[in-house]
């Protein structure tokens, strides 16, 4: 074994629907009436620097479960808690930038022994005219443990509301409001990771 | 500005990874972010991923010759393409979903914003999946893609290409890239492709031809290795326990 180069990145391009969103491979809804913990549904659009929407984007979204587990199959992984549920989501926008995911509302998931991270979904997001895809993260806007998460905290203060997602009560469904502004004014905050 | 305006907020290694604004490539000059990226510790949410668990897949899905449910096969020169993943150590990744999509001998993508009149074919859907095995090796079967023009700059043609879609252990190991032929002459004309900023970068995305893997009477071998970023151990830096 030696160490090697990274494989550089290419935008995902107009056409992949057809491959990434095929049947078995679009998977917005992640949840079952089984699922353990809150079901909630994820909706939001994606705009781009002249506040248009992106019709063409991909977002994949990854999250623990209820107890803030990642049902990970890594050799570390000791046993899986809740395996019904996968936490992997991904979706394409529609012709209005809008996307949405059916999923529960993650747990708070370790950071140190002595520290949690507040409940949060990852968020990559990929599309033509992104020559390497962004990474941001979903917070809920109406989590107290919000203010001592250790990644907000690294967000300068007036740009965490980016990583809000909005409450939005609406009858039987708990919905949350997620934007993703890729430039300009509102820009969503996107880590180097 | 200058049609060669590069930005400068790059995710990754500057050295691999292309910027996000690349004027040359229009589409980057609305949808790049324009704020640094905020630089984060790793936690267990990017250490982790979904990749392990999406390896079931019909090994009929890496043959893009005859994977449209027709009973007709693809035209085109066929070629097997295969390489191994590997993580920068140079571990080489076992059960690694990869998805590809390419456009058919003639140019055409099968989808409905691709309308120049390119010929389509029925018996080619474009789009294939593999994961690596226990050597971390993947093995499609398909036919080279030709070019096709787009309308980015004028009598602009993207050189032919196949796109890749990798998933590693981790979220960190996720790529989207595309995967090029040698001795192209459309690539020092392609603004994608040249967006990558060092020509040791670029040539991690050009495929090599391999007389070794080419069968008899049958298809043109080409290999492509990927590396992606990893490995699991540093999980532990982060100070996380998974279960």
């Amino acid at each position: 074994m030696s160490e090697r180069s990274l494989t550089s990145s290419q935008t995902v391009g107009p056409f992949f629907a057809h491959a990434l969103l095929r049947q078995d491979a679009h998977r917005n809804v992640l949840v079952g009436q089984e699922t353990l913990g809150t079901h909630i549904r994820i909706e939001g659009r994606v705009f781009d620097g002249d506040a248009l929407p992106v019709p063409d984007a991909l977002i994949e979204i990854w999250q623990a479960d209820a107890s803030g587990h990642y049902n990970h199959s890594g050799a570390q992984r000791k046993e899986i808690p809740n395996a019904s549920f996968f936490g992997f989501g991904r979706t394409g926008t529609d012709e209005h930038g809008r996307f949405w995911f059916e999923t529960i509302k993650p747990g708070s998931i370790l950071y140190t022994k002595q520290q949690m991270q507040a409940p949060h979904i990852s968020v990559t997001i990929f599309a033509r005219g992104l020559l390497n895809h962004l990474v941001t993260r979903l917070y809920f806007a109406d989590e107290p443990s919000n203010a001592f998460d250790p990644i907000l905290l690294c967000v300068p203060e007036h740009r965490r509301a980016t990583l809000l997602a909005q409450h939005e009560p609406r009858g039987d469904t708990t919905a949350y409001h997620f934007d993703i502004v890729l430039q300009g004014g509102n820009e969503t905050v996107f880590f180097n990771v | 500005m200058s049609h060669l305006t590069i930005g400068d907020i790059v995710r990754g290694d500057r050295e691999v990874f292309p910027p996000y604004l690349y004027e040359a490539y229009q589409a980057t000059r609305r949808r790049a972010p324009t704020l640094p990226l905020i630089e984060v510790p790793l936690t267990l949410s990017e250490l982790t991923g979904p990749g392990p668990l999406l390896s079931a897949i019909p090994p009929t899905d890496a043959d893009l010759t005859r994977n449209a449910g027709t009973v007709g096969e693809a035209i085109g020169q066929r070629i097997i393409v295969t390489g191994h993943v590997y993580d920068e150590q140079g571990n080489p990744l076992p059960d690694t979903l990869l998805e590809i999509w390419q456009a058919n001998a003639a140019g055409r993508y099968l989808h409905k914003h691709d309308t120049w009149p390119g010929p389509l074919d029925p018996n080619f859907l474009g789009i294939g999946r593999c994961v690596t095995n226990t050597e971390g090796v993947y093995r499609f079967l398909t036919i080279r893609p030709g070019a096709y023009p787009w309308k980015n700059h004028p009598n602009a043609w993207r050189p032919a290409h196949i796109h890749f879609s990798v998933f590693g252990p981790s979220l960190l190991a996720r790529l989207v890239t595309q995967m090029y032929f040698p001795d192209d002459p459309l690539h020092s004309l392609d603004p994608i492709l040249n967006a990558v900023p060092t020509q040791t970068a670029r040539q991690s995305l050009i495929a090599t031809y391999e007389h070794t893997i080419t069968e008899t009477e049958w298809a043109l071998g080409y290999r492509w290795d990927i590396v992606v970023r990893g490995p699991s151990a540093t999980l532990f830096e982060a100070g996380g326990e998974i279960s």
